[in-house]
């Protein structure tokens, strides 16, 4: 038997387009404001402000050890929406599909996205797919554009952070940038390196109960841990010190990047949150994040503080201080 | 496990920090310098300690004039250039590699000398130069690329051979009166094809220690600490710190495939000036594969970037803090001089590591 493949045609507007979405898209995410048809999703949302954050997926490969390309698309949004203090509510997502993708992939990665949205409470209410002639995408593009609502007492800009604060990793860095190189390149390490990806949600109810003690959270995403904090400390204009010894790095994810010479610090993080949070309340949040499944293995890994703004130090192991940069150039690239 | 050898760090570190006299260390190899920097080694040493960065990054050592041959190369002939990524930004005269591709040059970046051999066989009509540079860790697999373009007999391929060896440049400092180095840290890499003979040689006929080492923070810790004991006991012998990489013989094979295709020939190092047999040039056989002679290319003369220290910086006189312009006009964003463009060069091991104040 031939594997269905997609064509050209799927993307016509005509009947195949719309026989991909019924059997492929509504089928999966199945919801009444999705079901209505129209041109826009009509959305009743709550009063007050808004967030509203937009991600674009282009991962090669599209399955890889602990997501694919759909679960990364809706994770990736809706981490960007906690980021901003928000409870993620709709999502909107736009395929751009190479000719000749199978069709079962289609499918995984629908019921994956569908899946992740229903683990994580928000509804994909629009969409569109578009087919692209073989060689013009790599199998499958997602965008996902997210709004969720903000409570009126949060307010998580960078310019909140004060010295002495303290900065919060949700966990182990490096994960899902090492996976998805290593599943690229062909390389097997005796303990598999899986991706974090996943959708922050339970971090919320967190979160919540500490106000305004939170001041800031960002993902760390591309570019990884010190990239993100290198954006923080010109932002906020504060200097930020970390100690090398205190970032959770998976053992696995050390050897495998001293071998390959990378630096799990600048490798993408798909599950992790930076916190920084007021000094008096951080050690009763990282023991709450201890508690949760997705968070036991935050650690505490420096402050802000008033000297050298802009810059990030960092303790290495012999207890020397030196800057801890920016991402230059050499990355793995197409990582989400 | 681990807290033993962080424990034993530690105690290298402390057992450096007891040396009493004053000493100038140099290391020779980009890598050192990198790690070195990346581990805080530097601010941990007493100030009777100092670490010199010597001329081991192959893009900074280039003369400013062979990057401007290979930017005319660009400029007039109808080639394909192949190029490692470090030297698309470095500045020459007037251009860049990276300028001229954005003016329509076909440049290309490859992370191996094959890669280029690919290029030539898909690009038949077409003249594919690889430039290559590097010290005797690169230089071999370039020398394996030639010999497998002559066994393919592909006629479009050439190389514009930069490749310079180490020790002349090392015997070059050792003489030199004007810069102080008490002893070396021999380069791991260089050393695992060379092996460490030569550097015997040239402990015994400077009376200089040298130690061929490795490049964790550990192997850097224990390299400095084995030449204060040398220096300690008066001692200039070589030292291998190494050896679970580096064999006393080096690797013969990647020797011999060097010498197969390159000849010693003078060169001029940005900072030491002309030094006798320290280039390689692509022998009489393979002289046909030679961009230089290929192309008709002629020597340019060196024309000095103003105010950049990149020179003094390389042979150890100062150090990338003293230069003028780091950190101000010059950044790895903007670099003016070599040193701050690649990522082994000694400004851009200062810039991207050790915090000073006024950087812009």
């Amino acid at each position: 038997m031939t594997q269905e493949r997609i064509l050209l045609a799927h993307g016509s507007g005509g009947l195949m387009s719309q026989r991909l979405i019924d059997e492929v898209f509504k089928q999966a995410w199945r919801n009444e404001i999705m079901e209505a048809m129209l041109d826009g999703a009509i959305l009743q949302v709550p009063a007050g402000r808004l967030a509203m954050s937009t991600d674009s997926f282009v991962i090669t490969p599209l399955f890889f050890p602990g997501g694919d390309i759909g679960k990364l698309s809706i994770c990736g949004t809706v981490n960007d929406l906690l980021a901003c203090g928000a409870t993620p509510l709709y999502l909107s997502t736009a395929f751009i599909i190479e000719e000749g993708l199978p069709l079962a992939d289609l499918r995984v990665i629908a019921a994956s996205m569908a899946q992740t949205a229903r683990e994580v409470g928000v509804k994909l209410v629009t969409g569109d797919t578009k087919v692209v002639e073989k060689g013009s995408a790599d199998g499958v593009f997602i965008n996902t554009t997210g709004i969720g609502i903000i409570p009126a007492d949060i307010d998580y800009r960078p310019q909140r952070i004060q010295p002495q604060d303290q900065v919060i990793v949700t966990g182990c860095v490096g994960d899902h940038g090492l996976a998805i190189l290593a599943r690229r390149e062909g390389l097997a390490f005796s303990t598999p390196v899986v991706s974090d990806c996943a959708a922050l949600i339970q971090l919320r109810e967190i979160i919540s109960q500490y106000g305004n003690a939170i001041r800031c959270m960002r993902d760390p995403t591309r570019g990884g841990l010190a990239t993100v904090l290198n954006e923080i400390a010109v932002q906020a204009g504060v200097g930020i010190h970390v100690k090398e010894a205190d970032i959770p790095v998976a053992p696995a994810v050390q050897g495998a990047c001293d071998l390959l010479g990378m630096e799990p610090l600048y490798m993408a993080n798909e599950g992790k949150m930076v916190i920084f949070v007021a000094a008096a309340l951080a050690q009763s949040l990282l023991n709450d994040l201890r508690r949760l499944p997705q968070t036991q293995a935050a650690s505490i890994i420096g402050q802000i503080s008033a000297e050298t703004p802009g810059m990030v130090l960092i303790e290495t192991e012999l207890g020397a201080q030196r800057i801890l940069g920016i991402l230059e150039g050499e990355h793995v690239p197409r990582i989400c | 496990m681990d807290n033993d050898v962080k424990e034993y760090k530690q105690h290298l570190l402390r057992a450096i920090q007891l040396f009493s006299g004053s000493v100038s260390i140099m290391e020779v190899c980009g890598t050192h310098t990198m790690a070195i920097a990346k581990s805080g080694i530097r601010g941990l040493l007493p100030p009777n300690i100092k670490l010199l960065s010597g001329p081991g990054c192959p893009v900074c050592v280039t003369s400013q004039g062979d990057i401007d041959a290979v930017i005319v190369m660009v400029q007039h002939k109808d080639i394909i250039l192949i190029t490692f990524g470090d030297m698309m930004r470095v500045p020459g005269t007037h251009s860049s590699l990276q300028e001229e591709r954005s003016r329509g040059a076909d440049i290309r970046i490859a992370y191996s000398p094959l890669d280029a051999l690919r290029v030539a066989r898909d690009n038949p009509d077409k003249e594919v130069v690889f430039l290559g540079i590097g010290f005797e860790t690169t230089t071999p697999t370039i020398a394996i690329t030639i010999e497998q373009a002559r066994r393919e007999g592909l006629n479009n391929f050439s190389v514009f051979s930069l490749h310079k060896v180490v020790p002349p440049a090392l015997e070059l400092i050792f003489s030199d009166s004007e810069i102080k180095v008490d002893g070396l840290l021999c380069p791991g890499h260089v050393s695992a094809v060379i092996g460490v003979k030569t550097f015997g040689s040239l402990a015994r006929k400077y009376h200089k220690p040298c130690v061929v080492t490795g490049f964790e923070t550990l192997d850097i810790l224990e390299g400095i600490y084995m030449l204060l004991q040398q220096l300690k006991k008066e001692e200039a012998r070589v030292e291998n710190q190494y050896s679970r990489v580096v064999k006393p013989e080096g690797n013969p094979i990647a020797c011999q495939s060097m010498e197969r295709v390159f000849q010693p020939v003078p060169a001029r190092w940005r900072g030491l000036g002309m030094i006798p047999a320290s280039g390689l040039q692509l022998r009489e056989e393979f002289s046909d594969m030679d961009a230089r002679k290929r192309f008709d290319i002629p020597e340019i003369e060196e024309i000095p970037i103003k105010g950049c220290a990149c020179g003094e910086v390389l042979a150890g006189k100062i150090t990338p803090l003293e230069c003028v312009l780091f950190g101000q006009a010059c950044t790895p964003l903007n670099p003016v001089g070599p040193c701050m463009v690649s990522h082994e060069g000694s400004c851009a091991a200062y810039y991207r590591y050790i915090p000073t104040k006024g950087r812009s």
